[in-house]
């Protein structure tokens, strides 16, 4: 038998997790080996960048999130368009679609999600896609050069379908979105926010249908789309369809291990899996999210890339706890600037909704037990991070709760213990200045 | 890593830190230019906040565990490892306001003109920046840190 190339830290998956785990490991640890192997072909690149790519905005060199000698700099082996086919837990090695094998010492498993296709009729024809790489960018950009003409069904009107649809719509493409629950964005926006991204997505001429699915992808003879059948037997036509119902965890890697997995790779405080020495971050895995309280799937690119950084800090012998996360969405589609975190609207009568709205400018945080459990701003999102990290910290805020929705709100609407620790300052002590920071 | 200090209890709130920032940022270095003859303001990347007789300025102190690195979505925010300093890439940045969402003191901003984030830069590498050089109350310093890690100056400032 060949002798297998032993690597200290395998690193699979190179986009957020991935690379905040590597650039982690080399603040801890300058030089154990570290290979990073992707089955993408790119060096990495902003995910959520795809849709400028598509839009005409940037070129796919623009869209790097590293710079280009990263990976030399860091002194990081790179396997790229190579798919990882097989975990060998008992002897610490992976297989990959080459047939060359790999030995770790620790492995992190950033493998991202991937999306979800129904299993409907059609879903194979020519013209089909989903938006979650740059490969599918890439389809998408030459279709649309061969078929300037054809018209598109987004099938999904969350995040992913609202950014292909406004891109689509800057290269002249005729859109429809088709959104099976009542309103579009209802995952990360309440109702009056999703309603002011659907009147600007439609002021900027996409249709949207909602309370409705698509049951069926028309194609000819040719396997090439030409339409699509809705739950009602309605039947639009399209030239192409966009399937952006969301994602989920890449898990063919992990099931039937001995990892254990509920809806993504279940991990520890430390990004651990249930097998020592085998970690896991950002859309594959569930990690904690201070809101619910509890270890949740939340596939967003600032928490992939902060559970990243804790398992390669742990990876490399630093021990350290995720300080947790939840689910945060910065959107600025059709130029409507929203952000929003954590619980959208009160679940039940426990909750609290204070809103504050004037002009363009609506402010929302929703409370349960002197807790913020989630907010949303609109129009004026500066210094919404004062308020996020009072989410993130438990801080109690029922006697200081109105003026966080204020137009003033700063450090100075928090008590005074707060905004000092923020500022890392400390009172006078004796008449002696030691106010720092 | 040199740093910018604050001694709020002698800060007065009178805003000089933001205009001379505002300034130093503004195409021309001429008050009257900048602020009324020449298009739009120029934003400030230092805030002064105050409440009754409590007032100080604030502004990006490079935190150890910078959160808008980690949040970026793009790559814009990085630290130069030089300087220490967190720096956003005007290329990279497209303005989405994630760094903003993190940001525990609000320091990051919008410039909705140019659709990209904005923060204090310590004035391009200048030694003393324009905030601390015009505090006409010495409530602002500079100080070298021992490291980036370190929140407090490797010299006690001297007792006012």
């Amino acid at each position: 038998m060949d002798k297998i190339e032993k690597i200290k830290y395998l690193i699979i998956g190179n986009s957020a997790g991935g690379i905040g785990a590597v650039e982690a490991i080399r603040e801890a640890d300058k030089t154990g080996t570290i290979t990073v192997v992707s089955d993408e072909p790119f060096p990495v690149y902003s995910r959520p960048l795809i849709s400028d790519f598509l839009a005409g905005k940037r070129t796919i060199d623009q869209l790097n999130y590293r710079a280009i000698d990263f990976y030399e700099q860091n002194d990081i082996k790179t396997i790229f368009g190579n798919r990882v086919t097989e975990l060998n837990l008992d002897d610490n090695i992976v297989l990959l679609e080459s047939g060359q094998k790999l030995a770790w010492d620790k492995l992190l498993l950033a493998t991202g999600g991937t999306p979800i296709v129904p299993p409907m009729e059609g879903r194979e024809a020519g013209g089909v896609f989903t938006f979650t790489t740059l490969a599918d960018a890439i389809a998408i950009d030459d279709y649309i050069r061969q078929k300037p003409d054809a018209n598109a069904v987004v099938i999904g009107g969350g995040l992913i379908g609202v950014s292909v649809t406004e891109s689509l719509l800057k290269r002249r493409v005729k859109v429809t979105i088709i959104e099976m629950k009542e309103r579009i964005l209802n995952v990360i926006l309440d109702n009056k926010t999703s309603y002011m991204e659907h009147k600007a997505v439609k002021d900027c001429g996409a249709d949207i249908i909602t309370g409705h699915t698509v049951s069926k992808i028309n194609s000819n003879t040719h396997g090439e789309v030409y339409g699509v059948t809705l739950d009602n037997g309605d039947v639009i036509s399209c030239g192409m369809v966009i399937i952006a119902i969301g994602v989920r965890p890449r898990l063919e890697l992990v099931n039937n291990t001995d990892i254990k997995v509920n809806r993504g790779i279940a991990v520890d405080k430390h990004m651990q899996t249930s097998v020592p020495g085998i970690y896991a971050c950002g859309d594959v895995a569930e990690a904690f999210d201070f809101i619910y309280g509890e270890n949740r799937l939340t596939p967003v690119w600032p928490n992939a890339y902060l559970g990243g950084r804790t398992a390669g800090l742990n990876m490399a012998g630093k021990a350290t706890d995720y300080p947790g996360g939840t689910n945060i969405n910065s959107m600025k589609y059709f130029g409507i600037y929203i952000v929003s975190a954590g619980t959208i609207s009160a679940p039940d009568k426990s909750y609290q909704e204070l809103i504050a709205e004037h002009n363009d400018v609506y402010k929302k945080l929703i409370l349960k037990d002197g807790l913020v459990t989630g907010m949303i701003f609109s129009g004026e999102v500066d210094r919404a991070g004062i308020i996020y990290n009072l989410m993130k910290d438990r801080v109690n805020v029922e006697s200081f709760k109105q003026s966080l929705i204020s137009d003033d709100m700063g450090l100075l609407s928090l008590p005074e213990t707060v905004w000092r620790n923020r500022l890392a300052t400390v009172p006078p002590v004796n008449g002696v200045d030691c106010a720092v920071s | 890593m040199r740093k910018i200090y604050i001694k709020e209890e002698v800060c007065i709130g009178c805003g000089l830190c933001e205009v001379y920032c505002q300034l130093q940022h503004a195409s021309v270095h001429d008050l009257i230019k900048a602020f009324k003859k020449r298009g739009p303001r120029p934003l400030a990347r230092a805030r002064v906040e105050a409440k009754g007789n409590i007032s100080f300025s604030v502004r990006c102190r490079n935190c150890e565990e910078p959160q808008c690195v980690y949040a970026c979505l793009t790559g814009a925010i990085t630290r130069d490892i030089e300087t220490g300093m967190i720096t956003v890439d005007e290329e990279k940045c497209i303005g989405c306001c994630t760094c903003m969402l993190v940001c525990p003191l609000g320091a990051i901003k919008q410039d909705k003109e140019h659709k990209k984030m904005i923060k204090c830069d310590f004035c391009q590498g200048e030694e003393t920046p324009a905030c601390v050089a015009n505090c006409p109350n010495e409530a602002l310093y500079c100080a070298e840190c021992d490291s980036v890690n370190k929140e407090v100056p490797a010299k006690s400032p001297s007792p006012f």
